[in-house]
């Protein structure tokens, strides 16, 4: 797993206010400098120009050499990742760095708001119920910093819709600075239940932007238990029908659980009858986080114990030509039939193997673990030692 | 204590109280009972079950409550949101409504050098003026065409043998084409041909155009020519080397064909259907035999035993189902109808088995004498002496004539399916149709009675069958699904 933020070592030239700096990240010096730019130094000689100087630990020493003016940092241990428009966060009072961007992934995203209006028992970024408007500053204050040719952006929570019109700023920002930018962003849906929010979206006109949003049961109460919020299932499908009345692409994100997995072949029954004009239905396997892990009884099963449902499932999704893929999920646990669906999803910062795995001929086609599988996972994971073709994995 | 509240919290077991929400049931066999509702959506339930639910009496720890919930046969207090996803679902069964005529069927000719015994229609006769389209009527049968406001138009040319007026097709399609370039419509030709008279020019021609073939094959040789006799008894031989020719120029999926079934099929669906297979056909519409034209006159219907073509259906169904169980995608069209009502919210393109009627709004039909019929049995009628289904003439009457005309108007209006005696309660109702025509012609009323009514009696049997066949083993539903794609 990847280190994303940590405490460095900050030195501060005298009358610099002490705050909270977003900087893009210079290795090399052949581009215009900008007053966010922070030059990562490796060697001697350094060069002049910019606001803020930061080394590795090791190279810590070289930062004496930094012009008197300029802010300097020594980052935190396990940073050695960071590359050439990389975009950081610094707390110039305490030294604290926290990674936003790495021009390198595909798997960036942005947390919005710590807050929802949701309360899901798998919630892997527990929701707090703060002030946290700032958050949505720096990601305006980061997005100019970004490669305008960045792939792809995603963004999550807590809700990103409870900003409203300011979060719709984002994504207009979005349009605006990242042209070629897939965008997606992840959320409960239920905020779209008011057809102006679906129709502000709308009206972003975003070439490619797609929602992702869970539904748990085809049953209201049984989704509201998972979601641990009255009304939600209502709220919900009318946020999608609002949203695809208005031609925005929805994706149906399904977290396969204990209080999930016998509701599945129903459920995509449910999503063919009722929701076929979705763009993409995801069942995914469970990551063992926030509160999963306190709920880790009620939730946790053996995917290996799913077979049977997960393949009706995809099956009945299949069958109706509805796009469906299988995230999270290591290939040894999956029937067979099932993977031709499975994709590799898990971001690059918390995929992980297990020793098991090297000797496996299907893992470079396997999404491996969360990072929190340490907590818990399959006792069924097993290498397979015999060559797979290819053709296992057409459709 | 915990942050998180048990599933108690939102889903009281005990709580009782339900709303139905409309629904028919209809018993399928012994005391197993079919629900539907008018989007499609269906059940099968045991009886005691089903009183239960009507008289209120299930409740959260049954498990057929979150069945007939997720499928909005009723409503609970806890969620509102299926009458939203039901509105949707009925305006996309009736989106076909929106669009309005978009089958429009030539008459070009009806000559033709074969003399079918169930043929309704067609002459043998040199005589050009007599059974040819005119110029005239042609042009205003295009001028008709594209008052239609659906967006997608196909021109069906049919006969008699419409290569005969092959100088007519010409112009229809050159004169359509030109005024497409305005109207931008999804403009489509298919010119249903025998075959035996195909040339390398009506080849070339077909291919400059995009037009698609339709013919006639009904199976292996001895049957198909006792079915399709012409001069020389060489039908099968011409449609086979036709078929093959025009894959040849025109592409293997632009050639497709139809089979008649008659007295002399039903012992031998499984020849025929092989014959499909070794044609290389990838499916088969198994038709019953219409109760029209020389059909009638020659008795052919009355030798025609229901329950006979039910059993050429069904053990046809099944070797079909084998076939595809080895890996050979291989469609059955007229159960694809009904499936595609059972297993999806849409409703398929096909003019004979919907609610509205097909009749003027599916389909018109522009004779060769200019007459415009609400579908092609009514033209078939109106040469059996019966011009109940004639709209109106191309040369003395308007577009607005013809399609607020009463004829085509009361016939619709009568017919709808959901509000018909006895259709109105038939839990198969949704995956069947409205046929006025057909009901008209065997007991002279557009409704009909029902219990009389072959439509009703085979409709509802095939219902029951594969609602059957997919409840015995779910890898025919997945063949099924495969179909209605």
């Amino acid at each position: 797993m990847l280190t994303l933020s940590g405490r460095g070592t900050i030195g501060l030239p005298s009358g610099k206010d002490h705050g909270r700096a977003v900087v893009r990240v210079v290795v090399t010096d052949d581009e215009v400098r900008a007053p966010t730019d922070a030059r990562l130094v490796r060697s001697d000689p350094i060069p002049p120009g910019y606001a803020y100087y930061m080394a590795h630990p090791r190279d810590a020493a070289l930062l004496d050499g930094a012009p008197s003016g300029a802010a300097r940092l020594v980052l935190p241990d396990k940073f050695d990742y960071l590359a050439h428009g990389d975009v950081l966060c610094i707390w110039t009072d305490s030294g604290n760095v926290r990674t936003l961007h790495r021009r390198a992934s595909r798997h960036n995203s942005f947390l919005v708001t710590e807050r929802c209006n949701s309360y899901c028992l798998m919630c892997s970024q527990p929701p707090r119920n703060v002030d946290d408007d700032w958050i949505i500053d720096e990601i305006l204050e980061a997005l100019p910093l970004l490669d305008p040719a960045t792939p792809e952006i995603g963004f999550t929570g807590g809700e990103p819709t409870l900003l409203g019109e300011r979060f719709i700023g984002v994504l207009r920002e979005c349009k605006r600075l990242l042209p070629s930018a897939s965008v997606h962003v992840l959320s409960n849906g239920r905020k779209f239940a008011d057809p102006k929010l679906a129709r502000a979206w709308a009206e972003v006109d975003h070439p490619d932007l797609m929602v992702g949003i869970p539904i748990y049961s085809d049953i209201s109460d049984r989704h509201d238990y998972v979601v641990q919020a009255d009304g939600a299932f209502d709220e919900t499908i009318r946020g999608i029908l609002n949203l695809k009345r208005a031609r925005q692409r929805v994706e149906i994100r399904v977290v396969i659980h204990k209080q999930t997995y016998t509701g599945l072949p129903r459920l995509a029954e449910f999503l063919a009858r009722n929701l076929l004009f979705v763009d993409h239905v995801a069942l995914m396997g469970l990551e063992i986080m926030g509160f999963t892990r306190a709920n880790l009884d009620l939730l946790w099963i053996d995917p290996l114990e799913y077979q049977r449902e997960l393949k009706q499932a995809v099956r009945t999704l299949a069958g109706y030509n509805m796009n469906v893929s299988i995230y999270n999920h290591q290939l040894c646990l999956l029937d067979r039939d099932l993977w031709p669906y499975a994709v590799q999803s898990i971001s690059d910062w918390k995929n992980e193997y297990i020793p098991e795995c090297a000797q496996c001929s299907v893992r470079e086609r396997c999404g491996g673990f969360f990072s929190s599988a340490q907590y818990r996972r399959s006792t069924n994971i097993k290498a397979f030692t015999t060559d797979i073709p290819a053709s296992a994995f057409v459709r | 204590m915990s942050k998180f509240q048990q599933i108690g919290f939102y889903r009281d077991p005990k709580k009782a109280g339900y709303q139905l929400l409309p629904f028919n049931f209809t018993r399928l066999a012994g005391q197993e009972y079919v629900l539907t509702n008018a989007v499609g959506e269906s059940l099968v339930l045991p009886r005691d079950k089903l009183e239960t639910f009507i008289n209120r009496g299930l409740s959260k720890i049954h498990s057929e409550y979150d069945d007939l919930k997720s499928k909005h046969f009723l409503m609970d207090d806890d969620s509102s949101v299926a009458l939203d996803l039901l509105a949707l679902k009925t305006r996309t069964k009736l989106q076909f409504l929106k669009n309005f005529t978009s089958l429009h069927i030539f008459v070009v000719s009806l000559r033709c050098e074969h003399s079918c015994h169930y043929c309704q229609v067609s002459r043998q006769s040199d005589d050009r003026l007599a059974f040819d389209m005119s110029e005239e009527s042609a042009r205003r049968a295009v001028d008709l065409v594209f008052r239609s406001p659906s967006p997608a138009i196909k021109i069906e040319f049919q006969g008699g043998e419409p290569l005969l007026n092959f100088e007519r097709i010409r112009q229809i399609v050159a004169w359509a084409k030109e005024r497409n370039l305005a109207e931008q419509r999804n403009l489509q030709f298919v010119i249903a041909t025998n075959l035996a008279l195909i040339t390398d020019e009506h080849l070339e021609f077909c291919k400059e155009h995009s037009i698609l073939l339709s013919t006639s094959l009904d199976g292996p040789e001895d049957l198909h020519n006792k079915n399709r006799p012409r001069p020389g008894r060489d039908s099968h031989q011409r449609v086979v080397a036709g078929i093959r020719r025009a894959r040849a120029a025109l592409g293997h999926d632009r050639v497709s064909a139809l089979m008649t079934t008659t007295q002399a099929s039903l012992p031998r669906v499984r020849e025929i259907i092989d014959e499909y297979v070794r044609q290389e056909i990838d499916g088969i519409f198994l038709r019953p035999l219409s109760p029209y034209g020389f059909a009638v006159k020659t008795k052919a219907i009355s030798a025609y035993n229901r329950d006979a073509w039910f059993n050429f259906y069904k053990e046809g169904l099944a070797q079909i189902i084998e076939i595809n169980r080895k890996g050979k995608r291989f469609v059955e069209f007229y159960s694809t109808v009904i499936l595609t009502k059972m297993l999806t919210p849409f409703t398929p393109g096909y003019v004979d088995l919907v609610s509205p009627a097909g009749i003027g709004i599916g389909a018109l039909v522009y004779n060769y004498d200019g007459d415009v019929y609400a579908s092609d049995e009514g033209r078939m009628l109106a040469e059996m002496g019966d011009k109940k289904f004639r709209l109106g003439n191309l040369l003395t009457d308007s577009y607005e004539d013809i399609i607020y005309s009463e004829t085509l108007l009361d016939a619709l209006e009568e017919s709808f399916a959901a509000s018909a005696p006895m259709c109105s309660e038939c839990a198969f109702e949704p995956f069947c149709g409205a046929d006025p025509v057909y009901h008209y012609a065997t007991q002279k009323d557009f409704v009909g009675k029902k219990p009389l009514s072959d439509f009703c009696n085979r409709h509802m049997a095939m219902c029951r069958h594969l609602i059957a066949l997919m409840r015995e083993d779910p890898e025919v539903k997945d063949i099924f699904l495969s179909w209605v794609q």
